[in-house]
C-alpha cells in the first residue's frame, strides 16, 4: 500500500484486481469503443476538411457580386392595374459601384486577410479549328494570389500574367492542343478579341474548372469584357472559412453590396456535410452508451457479489460518502484505462488506414489529420462516461444496509 | 495525557425493536430490554435461536435503530446522532466478530487488519501497520500476516477478524457467534485469543453463543428468551481453559 494513496483508491484498486477477467473484458470493450469514436471523427473531419480544402482551392470564401437588376413596374396613382406576371430582367454584366472604395472598406472588416478585384465574364477560347467556350477571368496577380493559390497549383510555365499572357487549365490545353509559348485566342459576345500567349497551365484537380476558366490580366479582361475601369466581382479570403456567411453578412451589411459566402453558395455539400457529422454523433452517442451500460453492468454486478464485503466495510466505520467514491473510482479508471488503450487502437487503425486507403498515383486519398486533441477529449469523455455509468450502482452500494448486507 | 476510558461500555434503556411496523403483520421482537455492561466485562450472550440475540446485538453495534429506549457507548447516548456520527462511533468505539469472518479476500491478513484504521484516517502510514502487525501477534498469526485472507485456515482466517474488530482500539467488542463455523479445537483457539484480549486490555466483549461450553468461559452469562431477558448473572464457576 502506497502511503500516498488514499483508502478509497487502494479498496478500488483491489476490488478491481481481484475481478481482473471482468475488469479487463469492460475495459476491453470501452477500448474497442473509443476506438472506433477516434478512428471515425478523424477520418470524417479529415474527409471534410479535404472537401473544404478542395473546394476552396478555386473559390473564394466570400464573393461580393453587384445586386441583381430587378424589374420595377411603373403605377400612375393608386387606381393603377398590376400586372399578374412581371417579366424579369436580364442581367448584364456590371461594375460594382465605386469598387476601390468597397475594397478599401472591406479589408477593414475583421477576419478578413485578402481582398482582390475580378473582371468575369463568357468568352470563346480559338486555337486552330479548336472552339472552346470559358470564362474568362481577369486578375491582378499579387492580390489574387493571396486569395486564390493559383500559383501553387501550376503545373507547366510560371505564374504572371501580362498584357498579353493568359493561364490555361491542363483539360483545355488538351482540348484545344496548346502548350506553353503557344498563342491563343479569346472572344466575346461584345465582338472583342485579344491574341494572348499561354504562360501558365494549371490544374486544381477538379475537371471542370481545369475545363473552363482561364486566367488574363484585369485591364485585358476590362477591355474584352466591356467593362473598362470596373470589376465584376471582389473575391474575399478570411482566415475562419466556417465564419464566412458571417463575415459576408457583415460585410453586406457594411457596403451595401451583395455578398456570396461559400458556405451559401455550396448549401447542398454543407447539408450533407451536417449529415454526416449527425450521423458520426449519432453513432458516437449509441457506442458512449453501449460502454457506459458495459461499466455499469459490471458496477452492479460487482456490488452484488461484494455486498457482504461492503456491509462489512460499513460496520468498521467505512463511511457512505467513501462507499460512493470507491465505486465512482472503479467507473472512472475503467473509462480511463479502455480510452488509453482505445486511442492507441483508433491510432494504429488511423495509421495502417493512411497506408491503405491511396489513389493510383500512390498519394493518399485524402490527408487524415490525427489530432492529439481528439486522443484527450476521448479520453476526458470515456473517463466522464465511466464516472457517471457508476453513479447508480455506486449510490446503490453506499446505501446498502449494513446489517442486510451481512446476513446476505 | 490520556483520557480515562467511562466505567459503563454499554448502557440500554427500555430497547424495543419491531419488524414490520404499521403493517399487518408488525412483530416485536424485543421488548423493553435494559442492560449494562461495565468496563472490561466479558459476557456470554445465549438463548434459543429466534430469541432476538442477532437482532440485540445490531442495535448495540449501532447497525439497526431501535423503535423505543436508548442505548449509551461509553455514556454517549446515540438516539440524536446521523448517520456519519453513527459510523463515526461505530468505527471508533465499537469492534465486530461474525460467524463468518467477513475478510476482504483481495487483501492479505495484515492489510485486512489495517482496513479500519485506514478507513478512519483516508492514507496508510507506519503506525497503522505496526499497530496491525501487534494485533496479528497478539493473534498469534505473524508467520501468515502477508498471506492472502483466502489462503489461511478457517480458525486463522477468525483470529484476523478478531484484530480487525481491536484494530481500533475499542471499548466493545461484539462477536456473534464467532466459533460457530469452528470444529472445537479451532473454537477454543478463538475463545482463547477473545479472553486473552479482555484480560490484558480491559476490551469488553458482548459474545453471543449457542455452546453452553462456551458461555462457561465468560464472567457473565445473560440469556434472553422470546426478546426479554429471563436470567443475568455472574458466572461464578468459570473455566479458564477449555
Amino acid at each position: 500500500m502506497n502511503r500516498l494513496t488514499p483508502f478509497e483508491w487502494i479498496a478500488a484498486f483491489r476490488f478491481m484486481r481481484e475481478g481482473l477477467i471482468q475488469t479487463l473484458l469492460i475495459v476491453l470493450g470501452v477500448a474497442l469503443g473509443v476506438a472506433v469514436i477516434v478512428f471515425m471523427s478523424a477520418l470524417l473531419s479529415g474527409l471534410q476538411a479535404n472537401i473544404v480544402r478542395r473546394t476552396l482551392n478555386y473559390m473564394a470564401p466570400i464573393v461580393i457580386v453587384p445586386p441583381d437588376q430587378v424589374a420595377r413596374p411603373l403605377r400612375a396613382g393608386e387606381a393603377a392595374q398590376v400586372a399578374a406576371q412581371v417579366q424579369p430582367r436580364s442581367q448584364q454584366l456590371r461594375s460594382i459601384d465605386q469598387w476601390q472604395k468597397v475594397r478599401t472598406q472591406v479589408e477593414q472588416v475583421p477576419g478578413v486577410i485578402a481582398v482582390t478585384p475580378v473582371v468575369s465574364g463568357p468568352g470563346f477560347a480559338l486555337r486552330g479549328d479548336a472552339n472552346k467556350a470559358v470564362t474568362i477571368t481577369g486578375i491582378e496577380p499579387e492580390s489574387y494570389f493571396r486569395v486564390i493559390a493559383l500559383a501553387e497549383k501550376i503545373v507547366s510555365g510560371r505564374f504572371s500574367v501580362g498584357t498579353s499572357d493568359i493561364i490555361i487549365g491542363i483539360e483545355l490545353a488538351k482540348d484545344l492542343g496548346a502548350n506553353i509559348g503557344d498563342k491563343l485566342r479569346l472572344t466575346t459576345a461584345t465582338g472583342a478579341a485579344a491574341t494572348l500567349t499561354v504562360i501558365g497551365i494549371f490544374d486544381f484537380g477538379n475537371k471542370g474548372v481545369n475545363q473552363r476558366n482561364v486566367y488574363i490580366g484585369l485591364r485585358v479582361a476590362q477591355n474584352l469584357l466591356d467593362l473598362v475601369g470596373g470589376v465584376s466581382s471582389i473575391e474575399i479570403k478570411v482566415s475562419e472559412p466556417f465564419a464566412a456567411e458571417q463575415i459576408a453578412q457583415t460585410i453586406q451589411a457594411g457596403t451595401g453590396q451583395q455578398a456570396d459566402s461559400w458556405i451559401k453558395t455550396n448549401a447542398q455539400f454543407f447539408t450533407a456535410m451536417a449529415a454526416q457529422t449527425l450521423s458520426n454523433t449519432v453513432i458516437r452517442f449509441f457506442v458512449g452508451l453501449t460502454a457506459a451500460l458495459g461499466i455499469a453492468s459490471v458496477l452492479v454486478v460487482s456490488v452484488v457479489q461484494k455486498s457482504k464485503e461492503i456491509g462489512i466495510l460499513r460496520a468498521m466505520g467505512t463511511s457512505r460518502e467513501q462507499v460512493l467514491r470507491l465505486f465512482l473510482i472503479q467507473g472512472g479508471v475503467m473509462g480511463l484505462a479502455g480510452s488509453v488503450v482505445g486511442s492507441a487502437l483508433g491510432w494504429a487503425f488511423l495509421l495502417s488506414w493512411r497506408g491503405m486507403a491511396k489513389n493510383p498515383d500512390g498519394t493518399p486519398l485524402f490527408i487524415v489529420e490525427i489530432e492529439p486533441m481528439l486522443f484527450v477529449i476521448a479520453a476526458a469523455g470515456a473517463t466522464l462516461v465511466g464516472i457517471l455509468a457508476a453513479v447508480v450502482p455506486a449510490r446503490r452500494a453506499a446505501r446498502l444496509d449494513p446489517v442486510v448486507a451481512i446476513r446476505g | 495525557m490520556v483520557e480515562a476510558k467511562p466505567a459503563e461500555t454499554l448502557r440500554l434503556e427500555g430497547v424495543r425493536k419491531s419488524y414490520g411496523v404499521g403493517t399487518p403483520v408488525e412483530m416485536e421482537v424485543l421488548h423493553g430490554i435494559d442492560l449494562i455492561l461495565q468496563r472490561g466485562e466479558f459476557a456470554a450472550l445465549i438463548g434459543p435461536s429466534g430469541s432476538g440475540k442477532s437482532t440485540l446485538l445490531n442495535l448495540i453495534g449501532l447497525l439497526d435503530q431501535p423503535n423505543a429506549g436508548r442505548i449509551f457507548i461509553e455514556g454517549r447516548e446515540t438516539s440524536r446522532l446521523d448517520d456519519a456520527g453513527l459510523t463515526r462511533l461505530r468505527g471508533g468505539s465499537i469492534g465486530f466478530v461474525f460467524q463468518y469472518h467477513y475478510l476482504l479476500p483481495a487483501f492479505t491478513a495484515l492489510e485486512n487488519v489495517m482496513m479500519p484504521i485506514l478507513a478512519a484516517r483516508g492514507r496508510p502510514d507506519d503506525e497503522m501497520r505496526e499497530t496491525a502487525a501487534a494485533l496479528l501477534d497478539k493473534v498469534g498469526l505473524t508467520p501468515w500476516r502477508d498471506h492472502r485472507a483466502t489462503d489461511i485456515s478457517g480458525g486463522q482466517q477468525q483470529r484476523v477478524a478478531i484484530a480487525r474488530a481491536l484494530a481500533m482500539n475499542p471499548a466493545l467488542v461484539l462477536a456473534d457467534e464467532p466459533s460457530g463455523n469452528l470444529d472445537t479445537k479451532s473454537a477454543d483457539s478463538v475463545f482463547d485469543v477473545m479472553r486473552n484480549v479482555n484480560e490484558t486490555s480491559g476490551t469488553t466483549f458482548l459474545i453471543v453463543t449457542h455452546d453452553p461450553r462456551l458461555a462457561q468461559r465468560c464472567d457473565r452469562i445473560i440469556e434472553l428468551v422470546d426478546g426479554r431477558i429471563v436470567s443475568d448473572k455472574p458466572n461464578v464457576n468459570v473455566l479458564r481453559r477449555g
